[in-house]
């Protein structure tokens, strides 16, 4: 392809996928409460409102603690799994591996309906704290395979060296393994926390019915009408997700993260 | 890369956590939902205990087959045009500087992780009639008056492609960055034009590639439930939608439960069908 071909059609997907965005920005700061794009006006009251509605504010807060909460116990699960499948020969072992994996590449309905009957049969249905079980488990696949990464990128010979030296398992672990691996824990995080914070058919089967997270909010404000709120709050989300993953991609490798091995440029 | 096989039941210790979480919070309610697709339906409950194969009977219906038949064909329509317009996409991007990648990249995650809510919301906006596309179509004086989009087949089919396609091409970016461009080079030199380059060197050596990426965006677009329920008519719903309808607002667990059984059992044979090829590209290098 010519240059300039190869630069149209780049450009064409680029706009592809901005294109929704910016209808999104413009609708949000329209002056009145009505979605017209171009906008009228200029007014960011409908970002203020994220923050001063009562209802708009608790379905953050729900969130910001639902993607922590899942974040972290992912981790918790991912961290160790993976470890162990890296410094332990246990073929067996890799149907966890495997368990991990599984709620991410099946449909997510499948997972959310799993859940909603465990939970209905277990008697927690609509606990609060189900969610944050749920996303941890519908999204361990992420951290799993960042720190899987992580774990065979790691020199043998540096943990060798340090047991060699004396070093015990755990300070090998503690002084040695964990600071290699740390980047991809934290991309692990990262990726966990900016998909739970979107996520809705899970979070909604879980505990749809007495807790509002801020996609559940957006969907249940979507068949009452629009407001300019529901697009602030979209864009907000984008602003967040393009934040982290550029902070990931400052502190880490993310095209190798991604699967792109070469190392430098290719012709 | 693993090191010896565990010594004694203490070097087992570190995984019996993540296992037991794994078991109880995944298996233990993929069992249960099994379980419960073979039950009864309790209008006053969740579901009555019983083992009766209604629930799956009802599968041979001319609505269900319907909806099964739409839901497959539109995943896989998505699928399609997603994959030809990432493949020779995710192949320049690969080709780009490193650093500018980066960026790619970046933008490339935000939108996959993009809520589905959002997604929804975004396009009924670009094809609703006060702040839609027909409105800059006006305004550049093509059309007279500005029109709704939506509902229509056209919306969902647009925004399932905008949403498969950050997907398909985070799936093609690992295997096309490893591609030596020097088979292009040759074609090239031999007085192949790039487009037919691409065409007849490209495509052939990558057909493992674009077949299990086809497989995936199919299984990806096969869980889409709230797009068509955003942007379509009820005769749009797919197989997805019908689940959690009838799971939350008819109260029917159990057949919704084994429709959830059924899609199971598509997506495995599928993604069995993926590794498959992927087995048989392994033998061969």
């Amino acid at each position: 392809m010519s240059r300039f071909g190869t630069y149209l059609f780049l450009g064409a997907v680029a706009l592809f996928l901005l294109l929704p965005l910016i209808v999104v920005l413009g609708v949000s700061v329209n002056e009145k409460q009505s979605l017209t794009f171009p906008p009228e006006g200029f007014s960011l009251v409908w970002y203020g409102q994220i923050f001063t509605d009562p209802e708009w504010r608790s379905a953050l807060f729900n969130s910001l603690i639902l993607a922590s909460g899942s974040a972290i116990l992912a981790i918790s699960i991912a961290l160790p799994l993976s470890w162990f499948l890296w410094r332990w020969y246990a073929p067996w072992a890799n149907i966890f591996r495997l368990l991990g994996v599984a709620p991410f590449i099946l449909p997510p309905v499948i997972t959310a309906l799993g859940f909603l009957t465990f939970w209905a049969t277990s008697g927690f249905y609509g606990e609060p704290w189900t969610a944050i079980v749920s996303h941890g488990i519908f999204f361990v696949t992420l951290p799993l395979v960042t720190t899987t990464l992580g774990f065979t990128s790691i020199d043998k010979s540096v943990v060798e060296a340090a047991s060699t030296l004396g070093a015990s398992e755990m300070t090998t672990f503690r002084t040695v393994i964990f600071p290699l691996i740390l980047p991809y824990v934290i991309s692990g995080f990262a990726f966990t926390f900016v998909l739970s914070l979107n996520e809705y058919i899970v979070a909604y089967m879980s505990v749809g019915f007495t807790m509002e997270t801020l996609p559940i909010k957006i969907f249940n404000a979507l068949r009452y009408g629009y407001t300019p709120t529901m697009a602030s709050v979209s864009f907000l989300f984008v602003a967040v997700a393009a934040l982290i993953f550029a902070v990931v991609a400052r502190f880490g490798d993310l095209p190798k993260l991604l699967g792109n091995h070469s190392g430098e440029d290719v012709k | 890369m693993s090191g010896p096989a565990p010594q004694s039941v203490k070097d087992y210790g570190p995984l019996l956590y993540p296992a037991l979480m794994l078991l109880v919070f995944f298996a233990i309610p993929f069992g249960i939902m099994i379980a419960v697709s073979f039950f009864q339906r309790d209008p006053a409950g969740f579901y009555s205990v019983d083992f009766v194969f209604s629930n799956y009977e009802r599968f041979i219906s001319s609505f269900f087959g319907k909806v099964l038949s739409f839901s497959i064909a539109l995943a896989v329509l998505v699928s399609i045009i997603c994959t030809v317009i990432s493949f020779p996409f995710t192949y320049l991007l690969t080709r780009l500087k490193r650093r500018t990648q980066v960026y790619w990249l970046v933008g490339i995650l935000s939108v996959l992780s993009l809520s589905e809510v959002i997604i929804g919301f975004s396009w009924s906006s670009l094809f609703s009639k006060t702040a839609g596309l027909t409105n800059i179509l006006v305004s550049l004086g093509i059309m007279d008056s500005p029109t709704s989009l939506y509902p229509s087949f056209g919306a969902v089919l647009t925004a399932m492609v905008y949403q498969a396609l950050p997907y398909t091409i985070l799936v093609l970016y690992p295997s096309l960055a490893r591609f030596d461009s020097s088979y292009l080079e040759a074609a090239k030199t031999m007085g192949a034009s790039p487009v037919r380059a691409f065409m007849n060197v490209m495509v052939p050596v990558q057909r493992n590639t674009l077949i299990a990426t086809l497989i995936m965006v199919f299984v990806f677009a096969l869980g889409s439930y709230l797009l068509p329920q955003i942007l379509g008519r009820p005769q749009h719903w797919t197989l997805s939608v019908l689940i959690t309808d009838q799971a939350i607002y008819q109260s029917n667990m159990p057949f919704a439960a084994a429709m959830a059984v059924f899609l199971v059992l598509i997506s495995l044979a599928l993604i069995g069908l993926t590794l498959l090829v992927g087995r048989e590209e392994k033998v061969k290098t």
